[in-house]
């Protein structure tokens, strides 16, 4: 019987000198929403300048943030981080109303390394892979499922997908690097 | 496929991203005195169904979320601006007039 929660075990995905795709460890995540006048008091709490231009981002040790609307940013941090994060921003509620969600369970995250990494990119994702600039992100969709892409290096990004959605993902990743592991 | 310039964002994206969200510019009828069953019926039914340039709203689901309106040609598909909620209705004749 198809299990209809798959485990998704932590590990390689894909390997090859192409392009090769991970699966990464469980992260932290939460969804930060709130109004611009309330920025600088979260930022002093979460120990980050938020970026406000959509699709930038910031980090601060193990916490990364991108700006993914003009009142809605996603943070990543360490597995056992986020009970810290929610209890300093729970602790300026009063100061500063927000809305802080610890997603963690939604996503999963893939990373997708190697020279053909774009290339991989493009069988689902509509954008322009090469505009995206290193360092920044975006909330984009690929082949039909909304996912959340970083890109950390030239050729190195990672994909956040919500996990109902991400074993069709990943096995479109699995097809696609195959495809690109035998041109 | 359409390239949309979304105004929250500031880049021109593809299509999939985007959901076409209606006329823009549908006023609700204030509540505050009796609304006749007539503007009701004009507020939730009636549209214009423009042949040309249309003002519209469309949402960048995949994005930002944001909902925006546009200026469409609903026969060539051409936008002739994007701009965001809450800005004033562009004169159409202008628009017309920098599109040339």
């Amino acid at each position: 019987m198809m299990a209809l929660t798959p485990a998704f075990t932590p590990g390689p995905l894909v390997s090859g000198n192409v392009v090769s795709v991970a699966l990464m460890a469980p992260a932290g995540r939460l969804s930060l929403r709130l109004g611009q006048a309330d920025i600088p008091v979260l930022s002093a709490a979460i120990g980050i300048e938020l970026p406000t231009r959509i699709g930038t981002r910031a980090k601060n040790g193990p916490v990364d943030v991108i700006c993914l609307g003009p009142d809605e940013w996603q943070i990543q941090t360490d597995a056992t981080d986020t009970q810290r994060l929610t209890d300093a921003c729970a602790a300026v509620y009063a100061q500063a109303p927000h809305s802080l969600t610890d997603v963690s369970a939604r996503e999963i995250t893939v990373q997708i390394e190697g020279p053909g990494a774009t290339d991989l990119l493009t069988i689902g994702c509509p954008r322009d892979i090469d505009k995206i600039a290193i360092g920044e992100g975006c909330r984009t969709i690929v082949d039909g499922v909304s996912a959340v892409l970083w890109r950390d290096g030239a050729n190195s990004f990672r994909l956040d997908i919500w996990r109902s959605f991400a074993p069709y993902v990943i096995g479109l990743l699995q097809t696609g690097g195959a495809e690109l592991a035998a041109e | 496929m359409l390239l949309v310039h979304c105004p929250y964002c500031e880049q021109t994206l593809p299509e999939l991203e985007f959901t076409y969200a209606g006329e823009a510019h549908v006023a609700r009828p204030d509540a505050a005195t009796p609304v006749s069953d007539e503007e009701w019926r004009n507020f939730l039914f009636i549209r214009n169904n423009v042949k040309g340039p249309h003002y519209e709203r469309w949402r960048h689901f995949h994005g930002c979320g944001r909902y925006f309106n546009a200026v469409r040609d609903t026969v060539s598909d051409r936008f002739l601006i994007t701009y965001k909620v809450g800005e004033t209705r562009p004169e159409l004749s202008d628009l017309l007039e920098k599109s040339k």
